[in-house]
């Protein structure tokens, strides 16, 4: 590491990133048309009010705690263990209300909305499950919400949209573009350009324009202030080995946060090595991305050498993104956090082995992190591992039925 | 004369001549990197500056239409480098200057100081970067040190003082977005947008084109004397989609 990524990470680990710019080192920023300006400081300022607010935070946990089902619990998996040769963590984010980590973001941003008057939320979604957890905290908290989704995504993610409507959301599928989550975002975009003032648009990973990277993470950092807690008051010490998955990064950001700065613990991120190295096979921006600007922000982006994004592709939904958040690239570029493509067979194995041994269906995204976490203990010399397992597989059940049907069984 | 200088002349020329000035947007490669070279030579003999659009694959500010065009020109092989190329060949020979609407992304593939040395010696005289906002601008410093003009934008929620700013900053001309939302919506009442666009009049010491939504002639007429010029880009694409001849359509609008 040099003296210039130490000093960012410092900076990091200090709190002074992003920049008042809303650069974390060269990512991050904000590069977006005219007509979003305002409504970017205005969210902003709201955010900075309310997260300096006491009364905002007392509010926000008493939802946690009763509503979203706060702390979620840190589980030791025994047989995964003996499986593994490792003592093997798990953190039980699919215990949250809605059935992933997706509710703490949108809890948060809902409430801010409100706190600055939006009139109706618009949100984008890949698997469905930033979706459901928009619907339930805009019905939680009284606030229209109108949720784009990718077409390929509405049909493979049958019932989570069924789950959208049933709360009062409305679901626009998009058929322009590849008709997944990068379409949706550009839908949920457009929209919000045509009304910044009367909407709030709640993004749902640690991507975009500043301040979306920022606070995205500052209510996603929960996960890993509660699971550094946690692993200190039942293992009493910390993990060797830190694994989440990572699409936009919005679970793992959270989760980093919790031990950016204990440098004996070695964090890693799984992304989607979908089906091949070859472009368009996969949605593993750090393995396969070059520096690029889509969505507001300067981040790793999946494009071509004349500059235009890549098709992607991945059996997870929600990881089926060309670009990653501006703060994961800077973990990368400073060697704090090292990402690995995993295949979408590898992650469908790890997802049947927690199901068959623990008797835990996870969702196909933190599939991902326990194949990666299951090759990372491969040679080690049973090391302590902590998995983020940032949501569960009901909302898979149509490809997980499709699977099941191709395997005859 | 500085490339953005004769960016401002053409547009207060136009005016002059017209009335209003008449801004032209072509999507390079549309529907075919052959046909665009025709195409492109038509909205120049009929429009007083031609805006020349380089397709990319998340285009956030632009409406259904303009989508569609750029969509259609990456599938036909729309490329920066074939789009220079074509631009290189036909300098010289068109009647009014030309400017480059792109998306960063792309632009910074190409690299900013190679695209600001092949655009001067294509006769380009400036450009508009839509998701290039104020605090970013110092990216666009290569394209200024060669004299290209860097469009600015502002848009009817824009505060006064971020105007000025703006407006200080641009060169060519101050693009007024006209109507708050993407590309080729057109709204009815048009007496509030006639107040914005005095005022940006008021602050900019460099012509004020009035951009977004603006599809016929009545459109057109409704901004004159508010504005120097108007551009007119969805409708123009939607007819070269249907077969239509650009030239007439632009000499309908005058």
């Amino acid at each position: 590491m040099t003296a210039d990524t130490q000093g960012l990470l410092r900076a990091l680990i200090g709190g002074a990133l992003p920049n008042e710019h809303g650069f974390f080192g060269p990512f991050g920023g904000r590069f977006v048309p005219e007509t979003l300006v305002p409504a970017l400081d205005r969210f902003e300022a709201g955010a900075r009010d309310a997260l300096a607010d006491a009364a905002f935070h007392n509010e926000l946990r008493q939802h946690q705690e009763t509503w979203v089902g706060r702390p979620t619990p840190l589980m030791y998996a025994p047989r995964l263990s003996e499986a593994w040769k490792a003592q093997v963590w798990l953190k039980r984010e699919d215990l949250a209300h809605t059935g992933a980590h997706k509710i703490n973001n949108a809890l948060g941003q809902a409430l801010i909305a409100k706190r600055i008057g939006a009139e109706r939320i618009v949100a984008e979604t890949g698997a469905g499950q930033h979706g459901v957890a928009t619907a339930a905290a805009c019905a939680r908290v009284g606030l229209p919400c109108i949720v784009y989704m990718g077409a390929k995504d509405v049909e493979r993610q049958a019932p989570n949209v069924v789950r959208m409507r049933r709360m009062g959301a409305e679901v626009r599928p998009v058929t322009t573009g590849d008709a997944t989550l990068r379409s949706a975002v550009d839908e949920a975009i457009r929209h919000w350009v045509g009304d910044p003032q009367g909407t709030h648009y709640i993004l749902g990973s640690a991507v975009g324009p500043h301040p979306f990277p920022w606070v995205v993470r500052e209510f996603q950092k929960v996960i890993g202030i509660e699971s550094r807690r946690q692993m200190l008051e039942q293992v009493h010490g910390l993990p060797d080995l830190a694994v989440a998955c990572v699409g936009g990064g919005s679970n793992a950001i959270g989760f980093y946060h919790g031990f950016l700065g204990d440098s004996s613990v070695e964090m890693h991120g799984a992304e989607a090595g979908g089906v091949g190295a070859a472009v368009g096979q996969h949605a593993a921006t750090m393995s396969g991305g070059t520096p690029g600007v889509l969505h507001g922000s300067r981040s790793m982006l999946l494009q071509d050498e004349d500059g235009q994004v890549s098709d992607t592709q991945s059996v997870s939904a929600g990881l089926d993104y060309p670009a990653i958040g501006p703060e994961h690239a800077l973990l990368a570029h400073v060697g704090r956090v090292r990402y690995h493509a995993v295949r979408d067979g590898e992650a469908i194995a790890a997802l049947d082995e927690l199901s068959r041994l623990e008797g835990i269906l996870p969702a196909v995204e933190p599939a991902h992190a326990l194949a990666l976490a299951k090759r990372l203990c491969e040679g080690r010399d049973h090391p302590t591992v902590l998995v983020n397992v940032c949501g569960r597989g009901d909302k898979d059940m149509p490809i997980l039925t499709r699977l099941a049907e191709q395997e005859g069984r | 004369m500085h490339a953005h200088e004769a960016i401002s002349k053409a547009i207060t020329d136009g005016r002059d001549a017209h009335g209003i000035a008449l801004v032209a947007y072509v999507t390079a490669g549309y529907p075919s990197m052959e046909a665009f070279p025709a195409i492109l030579n038509d909205a120049c003999q009929h429009a007083d500056v031609v805006e020349v659009g380089i397709p990319f694959s998340n285009p956030i500010a632009d409406g259904g239409s303009l989508q569609e065009t750029a969509r259609a020109a990456l599938a036909a092989g729309a490329t920066m480098k074939k789009i220079m190329h074509t631009l290189r060949d036909l300098d010289g020979t068109l009647a009014a200057p030309l400017l480059l609407m792109g998306y960063l992304n792309p632009l910074l593939a190409y690299g900013l100081d190679r695209l600001a040395e092949d655009a001067s010696s294509a006769g380009v005289r400036g450009v508009i970067v839509p998701d290039l906002p104020l605090e970013a601008l110092d990216i666009a410093k290569p394209l200024n040190d060669a004299g290209l003009a860097t469009i600015g934008m502002v848009s009817p929620v824009t505060s006064d003082a971020r105007l000025a700013r703006i407006a200080a900053h641009a060169s060519g001309f101050v693009y007024a977005v006209t109507s708050v939302g993407v590309t080729g919506q057109h709204r009815s009442d048009q007496s509030d947008i006639v107040e914005y666009l005095k005022k940006v009049k008021a602050t900019a010491t460099i012509p004020v084109c009035a951009g977004f939504g603006i599809r016929e002639k009545a459109h057109v007429d409704a901004l004159r004397g508010a504005c120097d010029g108007v551009i007119v880009g969805s409708a123009l694409m939607e007819a070269v989609g249907e077969g239509r001849d650009v030239g007439s359509i632009l000499q309908a609008l005058r």
